[in-house]
């Protein structure tokens, strides 16, 4: 008896003019289940997210988040449902310090959007909800810092604590390793498993650093030119010919 | 930080103190100039909030700062209230006004967005200079009477001297409010959406909705100016909704700094007293404005006051 | 009958005449980005060149419409070089900015050098008489007017279709890090698009000078008008310059003389609602 999926996408379609960069995928994620999706550049993983995030709408097919059909729904409703993302390229408040980075989408989730009057610095739950989260990933440090002046591991960090701030139950992580150094990734690896274990989120991540992806997942889609090609644990996957032919014998890595 | 926050208290509390004890320490002109350039930091403050905090270049400011001074010319001409009611009717209908115009402009951005609210900007201005019936056209409003700020206060705002006092308080008043909303956690997200608005929308902000709440804010702020600045003139003319007029807290904005609060009000000043003081030589004081702008844009991006944090050793 | 011939005709000398200008503000968007504030300006300073070529130098006017917008065009050269081109890297809105300098520059230069007054050019000897058409006397100047407009426009398009030199101008503006990557020498190309820009604005100028009367401010009215043109056409687009002009000769054509009191109205209406139904214009490339 599984549970019934988190995320549930039927033959979602994207194309862009006649070139179908999602042709038709149909997958479900399962709550607290880490999941990844692979495949090789281009091979349409970011426009999946993008679909799935609201920043592009889908061509046909629809998406279900809880049982809850969220096909077309704009990206700050979907955020504030429950699914948050990042970005493949970096994507923060650079001029912004690193503490009101977080702050922005715990602005929004507790619902103080509209207040106009109080200084935002002197708001406690504010300061320590941010706060927490930046000890949690390790940046307690830099809390003052403009997020600009971060170094690149530092910056995805960041990405990340806005990411968990939105208090999401499905997050979607594209790339989250991409450009970072071999001990960087090393720490966000270990940082994504923790959470995984503690938290309530569920990770869905794209990757194409192998060992990030077994190390991390247990299911595994793997996307070939814009199609579902396989999907199973990370075992299943390594053991799958047609896999080793279509993905792995591109060597994209 | 608390020694920076200190010193900016000194200085701001000095600074009132100037300009509380201005009409004593200053000769008679200066005091109509102070009172200006207050009038019209205001409206820069107001126009930087959508600029400077927001992210958002609007060049068809005038629309809100011509409807304020209009419907407080209108106003004061037809039925005469009291001052401070005039004020209130003058900056919640720019608030209107800026309501329906952002409504529609808030859907695009950058250069796009300032041509939209060129356009909008344009017909309210169209609109007051052919309603002859009611606007008298070219000619303006004028020949109002100046009334009592409040029921029962014998105050005669004619006085230069009182209208002075009054504009201070209403613009120290604005400024401290526009100020907390900078800092508050509303003026964060409208931070955030300067910074990068594609990331605040996957955190969960409704862009639009928070564009155009600071849009109204801006406009209703810009209208206040307007409705001081028509009874300053003792006349509202059209050309206080033309564009020329929304250039004007453009150009203060970043002649002062966009990026510190106080940026538009020394931007102001600095405009004023450049206009008075180059006007005495020569007509064509638009040509130093436009050297000194286009240095600034090359040169000086962060205005007077980014050169002057650079020149404190301050954050770069 | 007489009276739609007449509008039309005044329709179309507006229009191409306006059509020459926002072509020249189309292109410099479209390759640099840049919405420039100062391209009125520059329109006015081919006007008043020409003023200066024929009234004190006393070139014949055929030879002041060749020769000044390549003057205007050299000095436009030597702005993008000192100014314009250290601020690409920044948010568009800061070239308006600049850009917008230059508009309070150059507005009150011309009012420094030539006076604050009006001033006229005759129309050529050739060009000085009128035809009749439909039972109505027009300006020969007009149809002048049309022709050059038309020649161009023809020629600019030409030139980007089937140059290399416009090819390489619409690879830098498709993407300029690949026609940096190809070999393309895009500062230079930038200078030279600006440049071509300022050309076609200052021709505007020369060929409008002999119908309208000179002052210091006439190219505020030009640039709004130019804006609302590239806007309605799409910010960009070359074929979108054109019908934007028409759309406003025809505006001022016959708006002009059925609805004269809502005259400055019109173009503004026609830009809000082009922006808010197709925000890059009629013929514009969606993004
Ligand atoms: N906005 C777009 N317009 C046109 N083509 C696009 C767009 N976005 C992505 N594509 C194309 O879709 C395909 C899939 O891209 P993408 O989803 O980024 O792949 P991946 O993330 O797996 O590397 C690529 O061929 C890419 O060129
Ligand atoms: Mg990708």
């Amino acid at each position: 008896m599984r549970p019934p999926p988190l995320l549930d996408v039927r033959d979602l379609r994207r194309n862009f003019g006649s070139f179908a960069a999602v042709d038709g995928v149909t997958l479900s994620v399962q709550p607290g289940e880490v999941t990844a999706l692979i495949g090789a550049n281009g091979a349409g993983k970011t426009t999946f997210y993008n679909l799935i995030s609201g920043r592009l709408r889908p061509t046909g097919g629809s998406i279900f988040y809880r049982g809850r059909d969220i096909t077309g729904t704009p990206p700050h409703s979907i955020t504030r449902m429950g699914i948050a993302r990042s970005f493949q390229i970096t994507n923060i408040f650079d001029q912004l310090r690193v503490i009101e980075n977080v702050q922005v989408a715990l602005v929004i989730r507790q619902g103080k959007g509209t207040r106009w009057w109080r200084r935002a610095a002197r708001d406690e739950d504010l300061r320590l909800q941010a706060g927490e989260l930046l000890e949690r990933l390790g940046l307690s440090g830099l809390a003052m810092a403009r997020a600009g002046t971060l170094s690149h591991g530092d910056k995805r960090l960041v990405e990340l604590a806005i990411v968990l701030a939105t208090d999401p139950q499905l997050v979607l992580l594209d790339e989250p390793t991409a450009g970072m150094t071999p001990e960087e990734t090393h720490a966000v690896v270990d940082l994504i498993a923790r959470l995984a274990e503690t938290g309530p989120q569920t990770f869905f991540l794209t990757e194409h650093d192998m060992d990030v992806v077994f190390g991390l997942a247990r299911r595994v889609f793997v996307m070939h030119r814009g199609r579902l090609l396989a999907e199973g644990s990370p075992d299943e996957i390594r053991a799958n010919p047609e896999v080793r032919n279509a993905y792995l014998g591109e060597e994209v890595y | 930080m608390t020694g920076r926050g200190a010193a900016r208290r000194v200085t701001l509390l000095a600074l009132l103190a100037v300009l509380a004890a201005w009409p004593w320490l200053a000769p008679y002109f200066a005091i109509f100039l102070m009172t200006e350039i207050l009038i019209l930091g205001l409206f820069a403050a107001s126009f930087n909030l959508l600029f400077g905090y927001t992210g958002l270049l609007s060049f068809g400011h005038a629309a809100y700062f011509g409807t304020g001074a209009y419907v407080a010319a209108l106003l004061l001409r037809d039925m005469a209230p009291p001052f401070l009611a005039v004020l209130a009717a003058a900056a919640v209908g720019a608030a209107v006004v800026a309501l329906v115009i952002g409504w529609f402009s808030v859907r695009l951005t950058e250069v796009y967005f300032a041509m939209l609210t060129l356009a909008f900007g344009m017909m309210v201005y169209a609109l007051v200079h052919q309603w002859r019936g009611l606007t008298g056209g070219s000619d303006g409003v004028a020949g109002f009477p100046l009334t009592a700020p409040l029921p029962g206060v014998a105050v005669n705002i004619a006085d230069p001297v009182n209208y002075y006092y009054l504009t201070l308080i209403l613009v120290a008043v604005s400024a401290y409010v526009l100020h907390r909303i900078t800092v508050s956690p509303f003026g964060l997200i409208l931070r955030s959406l300067r910074e990068n608005s594609e990331r605040a929308s996957f955190a969960g902000v409704p862009v639009r909705r928070y564009r155009l709440a600071a849009f109204v804010v801006s406009g209703l702020f810009s209208g206040l100016a307007g409705a001081l600045f028509a009874p300053f003139n003792r006349i509202a003319v059209p050309e206080m909704a033309h564009w020329t007029q929304s250039a004007e807290p453009v150009l203060m904005t970043i002649l002062g700094g966009s990026q510190y609060f106080f940026g538009p009000f020394l931007g102001a000043g600095v405009f004023l007293l450049l206009r008075q003081w180059i006007t005495s030589y020569t007509q064509e004081w638009m040509f130093f404005l436009g050297v000194i702008l286009a240095f600034l844009v090359v040169f000086l991006p962060r205005g007077l006051l980014g050169l002057f944090d650079r020149w404190l050793g301050g954050r770069s | 009958m007489s009276t739609f011939v007449a509008a039309l005709l005044n329709s179309l000398d507006i229009g191409m005449l306006l059509f020459v200008i926002a072509s020249g503000l189309t292109i410099v968007f479209g390759v640099l980005g840049v919405l420039n504030f100062a391209h009125g300006a520059l329109y006015m300073l081919g006007a008043y060149f020409a003023l200066t070529a024929v009234r004190w130098i006393e070139l014949p006017f055929w030879a002041a419409l060749v020769i000044v917008p390549f003057a205007v065009a050299i000095l436009a050269a030597a702005v993008e070089r000192l100014a314009l081109r250290r601020i690409y890297a920044r948010h568009p809105t800061q070239a308006l900015l600049l850009t917008f300098a230059f508009l309070l520059i150059l507005n009150d230069a011309v009012r420094m050098i030539w006076g604050p007054g009006y001033q006229i050019i005759d129309p050529p000897r050739a060009l000085t008489g009128t035809f009749v058409l439909a039972g109505a006397v027009y300006p020969l100047y007009s149809l002048f007017v049309i022709a050059s407009g038309a020649a161009v426009g023809l020629a600019v398009w030409l030139l980007f279709s089937r140059t290399l030199i416009g090819k390489r101008i619409r690879a830098a503006a498709l993407d300029r890090d690949m026609a940096l990557a190809v070999g393309i020498d895009v500062p230079r190309l930038y200078t030279l698009v600006f440049a071509f820009g300022a050309w076609l604005a200052a021709f505007g100028g020369a060929l409008a000078a002999p119908m309208r009367a000179l002052g210091p401010a006439m190219g505020d009215r030009i640039i709004i008008e130019s804006f609302i043109i590239v806007v309605i056409g799409g910010l960009g687009s070359f074929p979108g310059a054109l019908l934007g002009a028409l759309i406003l000769g025809a505006l001022h054509g016959f708006g002009g003389r059925w609805f004269p009191q809502f005259d400055i109205v019109w173009p503004y209406v026609g830009m809000a609602l082009v922006l808010l139904l197709r925000p890059h214009g009629l013929l514009g490339r969606s993004a």
